[in-house]
């Protein structure tokens, strides 16, 4: 299945590489990303670490002095954890649709935590509830969590509401604040600077230390926001 | 039972080896800058190589120990005193109760350990006890130390068979304020022009003062690309280079964000990222490329010495 995806495997340092999918942002690719990590993650070769998917790739960190030591045949840790992805991929099953989550995700879209939502709305020509009804007519895909502990980009805005980031960022954005950037959307899990539009925010804690895992979200998760009032 | 932290230090955190597994949810490893250091101050005490240690910045904190303890210090020579007295640095102290641990100037490398045999009373997040300030959580509380904190130590019968010893010259890194360092070639590093592959290898660059434990921004020529590059997000790691677009390099280090985007022309080796992680703002530090098969030897010969002192550690002779 993924047999036709063109990719490339390069040393991210001499402790991790990363398979790279191509360049371009589409679900199919990302799914072949994230069952790939999710597949490392799951029958895990002595001396791996983790796996990390993103966009269009998928980064392995390992142990390399583990790796030399059990794979003897190969002349370094590199190509031999090459080998064990060339193998994973030949024989991955794609993650079908029906096992991603679906999730839905309360949003207060009034003024108090929609903080740019006027100005984007009056930059499109457009009302706050017409925006507010673009945005969540759609479903997002999560497709990968980084930047932030927690953080989620997630994809496609529609055109019609698409905003660049904001020319100068925020140097506090509250946490389950959510963003625009060009047709990416994203949750704040955490309060931090932020460069987002943010049109609304979720009461959700998209982030809690005393869960395992932490994040409310992850990669491959399908998210629909629901307007609270 | 304790250490009290009379004065804080600029940047203290507890470190372990660093929290691996969560990096798919945005969760940074962080752990030690110079995990040489922070093994080697832990073997010397006997401890497992990934008990949390003390890590400190200059100017340091000010420790009272509440209780006898046998500890150690390693990485940046920053003059310890006990009372007043000289300490070694890369060995074993006994510290009484009372007693008071000072650093009283930086002389090399900006980061030093301090390990107390037994171990610290941390209770571990995800697996680790690194401090991840982003997240705010592991470590202590989630935060740096502070003045008048109290840090509990796990008792243990102290052992004076741990006194006098000293980590091996060879296991010691050569930390220097303007090192070269080795680095393999990263994905864009070809997108560089000939002239700026050549200034990465030749000419030297400062580390800025806009530099801290997620970074270090660069200073110094220019480097461009053949065409300009982006790249969608994606994994990042500890010593990947980055090429901004103002032509500047970061350096990314122990607490660096999950993921990146921008080209990564170079990755410093592991066995040279204790001397990156020494260094500071002023210092400078110039780059030599060796392939992926070099820096995967000097990794498996560096771990190799480290085994036989981890048996020499355990092993409870006197030294």
């Amino acid at each position: 299945m993924t047999s036709n995806v063109p990719f490339r495997i390069f040393p991210l340092g001499d402790s991790a590489l990363t398979v790279e999918f191509g360049d371009t942002i589409s679900a199919e690719i990302n799914d072949i990303a994230i069952s790939l990590a999710e597949h490392l993650e799951a029958d895990r070769f002595p001396g791996f670490i983790e796996s990390v998917p993103a966009f269009a790739s998928t980064t392995i960190y390992y142990n390399l002095v583990e790796i030399r030591k059990h794979f003897g045949g190969f002349p370094t840790a590199f190509d031999a954890v090459s080998a064990l992805v060339y193998r994973t991929l030949d024989a991955l099953k794609i993650g079908q649709a029906d096992i991603r989550r679906r999730i839905e995700i309360p949003v207060d879209f009034s003024p108090s935590a929609a903080l740019d939502l006027d100005e984007l709305a009056g930059q499109k020509g457009l009302s706050r509830d017409e925006v507010i009804a673009i945005f969540t007519s759609r479903e997002y895909r999560v497709y990968m969590l980084g930047f932030l502990p927690g953080f989620s980009y997630m994809g496609e805005v529609d055109e019609r509401i698409a905003s660049p980031r904001k020319e100068s960022p925020r140097t506090e954005v509250p946490a389950g604040s959510i963003g625009i950037a060009g047709t990416q959307t994203g949750i704040y899990s955490l309060r931090s600077p932020g460069g987002w539009q943010i049109i609304g925010r979720t009461p959700l804690d998209m982030f809690d230390v005393r869960h395992d895992p932490p994040a409310f979200l992850r990669a491959g998760d399908i998210v629909s926001f629901v307007a609270t009032k | 039972m304790s250490l009290l932290f009379k004065r804080s230090g600029i940047l203290t955190t507890l470190q372990d080896l660093g929290r691996y597994g969560y990096q798919r949810f945005g969760i940074n490893p962080t752990g030690a800058m110079d995990t040489t250091a922070a093994r080697i101050a832990n073997l010397l005490v006997s401890n497992d190589e990934n008990e949390p240690v003390i890590e400190m910045h200059f100017p340091a904190p000010e420790i009272i120990f509440q209780r006898d303890v046998i500890a150690s210090i390693a990485g940046a020579e920053m003059s310890a005193t006990l009372n007043g007295d000289t300490l070694d640095n890369w060995s074993t102290f006994f510290g009484r109760e009372g007693d008071t641990l000072r650093f009283e100037g930086k002389k090399l490398g900006n980061r030093a350990y301090l390990a107390i045999h037994g171990g610290l009373r941390v209770a571990k997040w995800l697996g680790s006890s690194s401090t991840n300030l982003a997240a705010r959580a592991g470590g202590f509380h989630g935060r740096g130390i502070r003045s008048g904190d109290i840090l509990d130590t796990i008792d243990t019968a102290l052992d004076n068979r741990l006194l006098g010893r000293r980590a091996a010259q060879s296991l010691i890194p050569l930390y220097r304020p303007f090192p070269t360092v080795r680095v393999i070639r990263g994905a864009e590093f070809d997108l560089m022009d000939e002239q700026s592959k050549i200034k990465f290898e030749t000419l030297d660059f400062a580390i800025s003062n806009d530099s801290n434990r997620m970074g270090f921004r660069l200073a110094g020529d220019a480097l461009d690309l053949v065409r300009k590059c982006e790249l969608l997000s994606s994994a990042v790691s500890y010593g990947t280079i980055q090429l901004l677009p103002n032509g500047q390099m970061i350096v990314l280090m122990a607490a660096h964000q999950t993921t990146g985007g921008y080209p990564r022309i170079a990755h410093v080796i592991s066995r040279d990222l204790p001397l990156v992680g020494q260094l500071g703002p002023g210092d400078r530090v110039g780059f030599h490329v060796v392939d992926i098969a070099h820096a995967e030897d000097l990794a498996v010969e560096f771990e190799r010495e480290m085994s036989m002192f981890r048996v020499a550690a355990f092993g409870g002779k006197r030294w």
